[in-house]
């Protein structure tokens, strides 16, 4: 979607403003905030690219105004009622209200540890051979989903060059609406900077995004 | 700029909500943010195309918080402490504190109807010719100015059908920035819809926007 | 915000969806265990030792696993070299992707909107909020994560420092050079 997140190039933000010594928590909240969020992951109760998506989908207004981890906690609320965790009235209770299912199992200290030494990496096998090979150029496709998708708008339609292969990648536009992991070749796609931003910016920049090969088409 | 204003083609916004025998003002302030902002246009000296500016040059973050009313009432009170004809302190106390600053002219009651009627043409002369006309096909350039513009981002770089020569027209882009009306050719263009939105777009649609000469070349 | 993020622990415990250990580990993790000091130390290495250096540009996952770093953020990484004519900077423009194992959580400029909106865009700009110029022929670099791939800037070597150990060199490697929007310390910062 065409969401407040696809940020990349849009004005009005201000500069760039830094905290001295800043906290990697300002609050205690934010890092529960922030460790409720893995927690689910690791309970496997909605995947990544779904979480992703339903944060994006906040209304622009609130998007912007909702503080980093404040996005999170709403993010998990809104996740929460769609996959049955809680109902609106517990959300509102800050409680679960019986009578309510037990969850299978809950997630351990220990699991969580594992989760942050191992990850979760997202390469799988290849369905097929990868269509482009380095120094390729391919254009970025102006596609326009309503779902997920991690094509930002300020590149679709430039022609990039490939200069990367990085490997068959879970597809974040399947994975996010539950619709497989339908994995794809994933490349590194390098642009000019004055193909995306006009003949008038500045000659010396360059940008690179990763790109699944449903976004690109040859040129 | 690519501001908050730039809204063609953002998702997440939700469903268009009419509102049943809307008023015209939904409040008494609202009338006067409107009525101030029309009469202070003469006494102001600015144009329309740096009140357009003042509005949508702000944080996204205030600009989609902002009602329609509480932007043009910001952009307002921007452009008055700009030109200092109106202080910081002087909007805290609500009050008048220093000596007013000589403006050519001031509207009055009797000139209203007047103004109103003779609205703000932007058309002005010119020997030149346009360098397009109908049926020829443009592409919208891809400009990302950091200042006001009327060319949306959605259009940049798709290719469309110049449908009419519109005339030759005050040029938003140098008249906000204060250099000058710098008139030029005026077309509308019209986009299809899968040309601006991908194969998955919708057919049937199209999209026509008047862009300015400078906003286009002609397409390959 | 406060009050809406303890109502979901609390539904989330009582529903036996998590242990209250579970959250603890990981807010100590990442307040006290894991963060730029990693990467530094990928850095003074790769400073110190070339065949280091050729593997961590070569295969920045298997590089940095040989230090101990990897997992959570840190299954695909890429490392970026600055030279005198390629300066690199990271960033997620659509969310806040960002090197975990080797540099812990982003601080909240990297996810905020001035910087995810501008860098692309206009990066010199950017690094003049950081105070950075670059010589205006410098090739600037920007790599935006929008897959699992998590990058780090390798930055340049500071003059000065010939002869100096890893453990020394370390407490020049700054996290905004990792990032890139600094340069790492030179000598006389340290003095």
């Amino acid at each position: 979607m065409n969401g407040a997140a696809d940020m990349g190039g849009m004005d009005g933000f201000g500069p760039v403003v830094q905290e001295r010594n800043e906290p990697v928590f300002h609050a205690g909240w934010e890092g529960v905030s922030f460790a409720l969020n893995m927690v689910t992951g690791v309970a496997r109760l909605w995947n990544l690219d779904a979480f992703r998506f339903k944060r994006e989908s906040i209304p622009p207004p609130e998007y912007v105004n909702l503080s980093y981890y404040g996005l999170w906690t709403r993010t998990l609320e809104l996740m929460m009622l769609e996959y049955g965790v809680a109902t609106p009235a517990e959300i509102e209770a800050g409680r679960a209200i019986a009578p309510f299912k037990k969850a299978p199992r809950a997630v351990t200290a220990a699991e969580c540890a594992d989760m942050v030494r191992c990850g979760s990496p997202y390469n799988r096998p290849a369905p097929s051979p990868a269509l482009f090979k380095v120094g390729d150029k391919v254009r970025a496709k102006n596609m326009h989903p309503k779902a997920h998708t991690r094509l930002p708008r300020y590149v679709r339609g430039h022609v990039g060059e490939v200069v990367r292969i990085v490997g068959c990648h879970v597809f974040p536009d399947s994975n996010a609406s539950n619709l497989g992991e339908d994995p794809h070749w994933l490349y590194t796609v390098r642009f000019d900077g004055r193909e995306l931003w006009g003949e008038q910016s500045d000659p010396t920049v360059r940008v690179c995004i990763e790109a699944w090969e449903p976004y690109l088409e040859p040129v | 700029m690519n501001g908050p204003q730039d809204l063609g083609g953002m998702d997440g916004f939700g469903p268009v909500e009419p509102e049943p025998n809307e008023p015209v003002f939904h409040d008494d302030w609202e009338k006067r943010a409107f009525a101030l902002t029309l009469a202070m246009g003469m006494p102001g000296g600015w144009n329309i195309d740096q009140s357009r500016f003042a509005r949508e040059n702000r944080s996204p973050a205030e600009y989609w918080s902002m009602s329609y009313y509480q932007i043009w009432f910001a952009a307002l009170e921007r452009m008055l402490k700009e030109r200092a004809l109106v202080t910081d302190d002087e909007v805290v106390a609500g009050h008048s504190l220093h000596k007013p600053k000589p403006v050519p002219r001031v509207l009055s009651p009797g000139d209203v109807l007047k103004v109103l009627h003779r609205g703000g043409p932007t058309e002005r002369p010119t020997n030149t010719k346009p360098a397009f006309k109908p049926g020829n096909a443009v592409r919208a350039k891809n400009i990302n100015p950091p200042t006001h513009t009327r060319l949306p981002r959605y259009v940049r770089g798709h290719v469309g059908t110049v449908d009419r020569v519109i005339g030759f027209h005050v040029f938003p882009d140098s008249n906000a920035t204060g250099a000058g009306e710098n008139p030029q050719w005026l077309y509308t263009v019209r986009f299809e819809g899968r040309e601006l939105w991908g194969p998955d777009g919708d057919p049937t649609s199209q999209v026509s926007v008047d862009a300015w000469e400078s906003y286009l070349t002609p397409a390959d | 915000m406060q009050l809406r993020t303890r109502a979901l622990q609390t539904i989330l415990t009582e529903k036996g969806y998590i242990e209250q250990a579970a959250i603890d580990e990981l807010i100590e993790t990442y307040e006290k265990k894991i963060g730029p000091r990693n990467g530094a130390q990928v850095v003074a290495k790769a400073w110190t030792d070339p065949k280091f250096r050729k593997w961590l540009f070569e295969d920045g996952t298997a590089a940095i696993g040989s230090l101990g770093f990897g997992g959570r953020s840190g299954n695909h990484l890429v490392a970026l070299e600055n030279t005198p004519h390629v300066h690199n900077m990271v960033v997620c423009t659509l969310c806040s992707c960002y090197p975990w194992a080797v540099l812990g959580l982003p601080p909240l400029w990297y996810k905020s909107a001035p910087y995810r909106s501008r860098t692309v865009a206009d990066p010199r700009g950017v690094l003049r909020d950081f105070g950075v110029a670059l010589p205006k022929d410098t090739e600037i670099r920007v790599w935006d994560s929008t897959a699992e791939l998590r990058y780090m800037v390798v930055p340049m070597r500071p003059a000065g420092t010939d002869g100096w150990t890893e453990d020394k060199l370390v407490e020049l490697v700054t996290r905004d050079s990792m990032i890139g929007t600094g340069f790492a310390k030179s000598p006389k910062d340290l003095r």
